[in-house]
């Protein structure tokens, strides 16, 4: 099967780069082995200081509104982090101080919310706090197998039920400014949390729980359903396993379920992630890039990867896929001229293209514009 | 570098990391409360599992085995492989009587296909559903699937020496649907690959691929039954053919569950046996031609089904479709349709099973086509009952689109 670009994960990178790509009239593919770390997406884009009309139009053409403010907000376990770009059920506060009354509200019987930590941590800024449990029959073990009372299971519920849930927090809300609720709304229905603001008399704050993120998934359903949208191909687990590479030109990808046929293409992009996406894998001997095979910037001496204190930054974290100026990758020091490495894949390579998401979407976008250059410029010649 | 392979275990449960995006995408998971969920079922309960039997859980025996746990999975875990395979190992309770009429496809057929009008003016007859509903637990909500006076291996076998003229040859396993039920589409697949030159043989002589079996606690019988098949199929990859079918689930279990969860060795075969969709694809891509109708008008839904998404096959399939002018084509949402062969036949499953399907089901009334395309015969069943839209395999649009 012959495509103008082969995209090789279905992460925030590749979708990225799918759905600019199948915009400008390109045709491409999306091939991804398992879902990706949009999975556990917090909802606030790290490292993109600046607000970008390019980001905001892709999102929301996808319907994903976005909101642009620097300042913090709040994280699972209470504290806070600095934050300018983030899903609009995500809030921005100018200080950490962002109320003075808070109530927070979880559902009876569910775990993976923290409200006694995260009313430590607001404690902490002079926020007083209390934590109130509503009951609703739908969330009872018998219409939910209570081993798996998780963020997925609760929202499908909440998607149906949540003015419910609205009149039980009216009931409980005494003077308090502000309510926080665990990020479990809007994952079918989109316009659940903003109605869910419209609907309380006091501010309505989201706060993480355990993964998988509810907004994450919504977000990565929202980008697929919009590259499939554009025409473009998702196949969606299947893995790329080898590439044919000749005198530093990608000709096609072997998959896993497509075997003999092979995927072609003018440019390939690889969109793979880091470590934890095993774009990046590791052995006691050496850090290594699976599919093709490319030079990987690390540390040689093992004992350095690491830092033994858990809570400090690990090295391993900076080890990514080595490129050129125009994030072509490097196959035994010589660069691959048709190929791309973008997103999680660089680790801490490209430091000037940002971290995280930021280093996904600038990392694609950068891709993006050299590939339709250099498809521009073949038609000149 | 051994060291890899040395901690890799059986399904790579080892390699779970308990991210739990798994239960995100388990339809089951969605609507039964008595599921446990792939996680637990799957890499959780191999860990207690493995520590004693005692903590094997039988409702394990909820699961579709629809495998978009292990699509999903970002770390390559075989989490319906788990549960399948765990269920051969440790539940051995022998199958209801119920269970092992739905799992014997092609004795029920054998069976019935002579009878077809009795059998069928029977079993869609109220007081008949009622009673397979009290004494079987067979749903009586269900509407079952007809079966056809003449098998198509007779009608085949008929033509024999015609087929044998065309320059190119492959052999078809058509599977019981097709034999029993629906011989139409084994002859719209004939119609499509004779057009493009190729003559369709029998296989020596196919038994059903035992999906049925394995979901229904016989594996015995599944692993006899995969043993021939792929003794037959090995016959016809000896003899230069390429096997073709026109089910995902029959292709799925003779590529994938065979080695998997019986332990049945198909490398000899494994890369022959191709969807026709996948290669039809392969011929109009290397330049060979198909001419359609112009007058051809059609609005099409595809529903991928979980077996073909498994395969990683749906894009032939899309593609073949979208290749005939005239059709206007949407591809509906990845989504369960809650069947999944025998599973949603059973009583107890019913429910469930057309809650699941629901979201497909408003999709596809929301489309509104003229005609859903889909390569599966149980889904094609499910979403005519529930829907009322009448389901074709794309390999049928083909030839129906053929001049
Ligand atoms: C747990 C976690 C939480 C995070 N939270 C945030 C956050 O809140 N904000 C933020 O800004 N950043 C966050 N990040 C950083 C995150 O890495 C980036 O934000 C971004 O999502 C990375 O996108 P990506 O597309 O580069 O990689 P990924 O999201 O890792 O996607 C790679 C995809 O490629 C697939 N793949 C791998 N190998 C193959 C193959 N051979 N063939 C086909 N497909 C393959 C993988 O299965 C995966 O789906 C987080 C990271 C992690 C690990
Ligand atoms: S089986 Fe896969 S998807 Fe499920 S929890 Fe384990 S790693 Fe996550
Ligand atoms: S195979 Fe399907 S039903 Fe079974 S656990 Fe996996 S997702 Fe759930």
């Amino acid at each position: 099967m012959k495509f103008d670009s082969v995209i090789m994960g279905g992460g925030l990178a590749g979708m990225v780069a799918g759905i600019s790509l199948q915009q400008e009239g390109k045709s491409t593919a999306v091939i991804s082995t398992g879902q990706s770390c949009l999975h556990f997406f917090s909802g606030s884009f790290e490292s993109l200081a600046e607000p970008s009309p390019r980001v905001a139009e892709l999102f929301s053409q996808a319907g994903i509104r976005l909101h642009y403010q620097k300042g913090v907000r709040l994280m699972p376990l209470g504290s806070f982090q600095e934050s300018a770009l983030a899903l609009e059920d995500i809030d921005i506060f100018p200080t950490p101080q962002f109320s003075r009354r808070t109530l927070i509200v979880n559902f009876m019987g569910y775990h993976d919310f923290f409200s006694s930590f995260l009313a430590e941590g607001l404690e902490k800024q002079g926020i007083q706090c209390r934590i109130r449990f509503i009951n609703l029959p739908e969330l009872e073990p018998t219409e939910m197998a209570r081993g798996e009372m998780r963020p997925v299971q609760i929202a499908r519920t909440m998607d149906r039920i949540w003015e419910k849930a609205v009149q039980e927090i009216r009931l409980l809300l005494k003077d308090e400014d502000t309510v926080i609720l665990p990020q479990v709304f809007g994952l079918q229905d989109i316009s659940v949390p903003s109605r869910i603001r419209q609907a309380l008399p006091a501010r309505v704050v989201f706060a993480g729980t355990m993964p998988p993120s509810i907004p994450g998934i919504r977000t990565q359903m929202l980008l697929k359903k919009r590259y499939q949208l554009l025409g473009g191909t998702f196949l969606m687990g299947d893995e790329a396993v080898r590439a044919h590479i000749h005198d530093g030109v990608v000709h096609s990808i072997v998959t896993k379920n497509l075997d003999s046929h092979y995927l072609e293409g003018d440019s390939f992009i690889l969109a793979t992630g880091g470590l934890f996406s095993k774009g990046l894998k590791s052995n006691p001997f050496q850090i290594f890039e699976p599919v093709m095979g490319l030079d990987v910037e690390y540390a040689e001496d093992r004992n350095t990867w690491y830092n033994p204190s858990f809570a400090e930054k690990q090295p391993y974290m900076d080890y990514g896929v080595k490129t050129d100026e125009n994030l072509h990758p490097f196959l035994e020091g010589r660069s691959v001229t048709n190929l791309y490495a973008i997103g999680s894949l660089l680790g801490n390579t490209r430091p000037e293209l940002g971290s995280g998401a930021g280093l996904a979407i600038n990392s694609a976008f950068a891709a993006v514009d050299e590939i339709l250059r250099s498809a521009q410029h073949d038609k000149e010649d | 570098m051994k060291l890899q392979e040395y901690t890799t275990s059986k399904h790579n449960f080892e390699e779970c990391m308990k991210c739990t995006v798994c239960t995100a995408y388990c339809p089951v998971l969605q609507v039964n409360p008595l599921y446990p969920g792939p996680k637990q079922a799957g890499p959780d309960g191999e860990r207690l599992r493995l520590k004693d039997p005692y903590f094997f859980n039988y409702a394990l025996k909820y699961c579709l085995n629809c495998k978009r746990c292990e699509v999903a999975c970002p770390s390559g875990v075989k989490v319906a492989d788990l549960i399948q395979g765990a269920r051969i190992k440790y539940d051995h309770r022998p199958p209801k009587l119920r269970d092992q009429i739905l799992a014997s496809t092609d004795f029920m057929g054998s069976l019935a296909r002579p009878f077809a009008p009795i059998v069928n003016g029977v079993t869609g007859l109220g007081i008949t559903k009622t009673v397979l509903d009290a004494t079987l637990k067979i749903d009586h909500r269900r509407t079952f699937p007809k079966y056809s006076g003449r098998s198509f291996e007779g009608w085949l076998k008929r033509r024999t020496k015609e087929q044998a003229a065309f320059p190119e040859q492959v052999a078809y396993f058509h599977g019981c649907y097709v034999n029993y039920n629906y011989p139409q589409l084994g002859k719209d697949l004939v119609k499509v690959l004779n057009a493009l030159g190729i003559g369709v043989q029998l296989l020596e002589k196919e038994k059903c691929c035992g999906i049925a079996m394995i979901t229904n606690g016989m594996s015995a019988q599944a692993t006899k039954h995969a043993k021939h098949n792929v003794g037959v199929l090995a016959k016809a990859v000896e003899k230069g053919l390429k096997i073709v079918t026109t089910s995902s689930t029959c292709t799925l279990t003779m590529r994938d569950e065979y080695p998997n969860l019986l332990g049945v060795d198909n490398s000899a075969v494994r890369d022959s046996l191709l969807m026709a969709t996948r290669l039809i694809y392969e011929k109009l891509e290397k330049g060979a031609v198909l001419k359609f109708r112009a007058d051809y008008h059609k609005k099409i839904a595809y529903h991928t089904p979980c077996h073909l998404e498994k395969l990683g096959w749906g894009v032939f399939s899309e593609r073949l479709l979208k290749m005939i002018p005239g059709v206007e084509f949407t591809l509906l949402d990845s989504n369960c349709c809650g069947i999944s062969g025998t599973y949603g036949f059973k009583k107890e499953n019913y429910e469930a099973s057309q809650n699941i399907g629901a979201p497909l089901f408003e999709q596809i009334r929301a489309v509104n086509p003229d005609v859903v395309a889909c390569d599966c015969e149980t889904c094609k069943w499910q979403i005519e009952m529930s829907t009322g839209y009448p389901v074709m395999n794309p390999i049928s649009i083909l030839a129906e689109a053929l001049e």
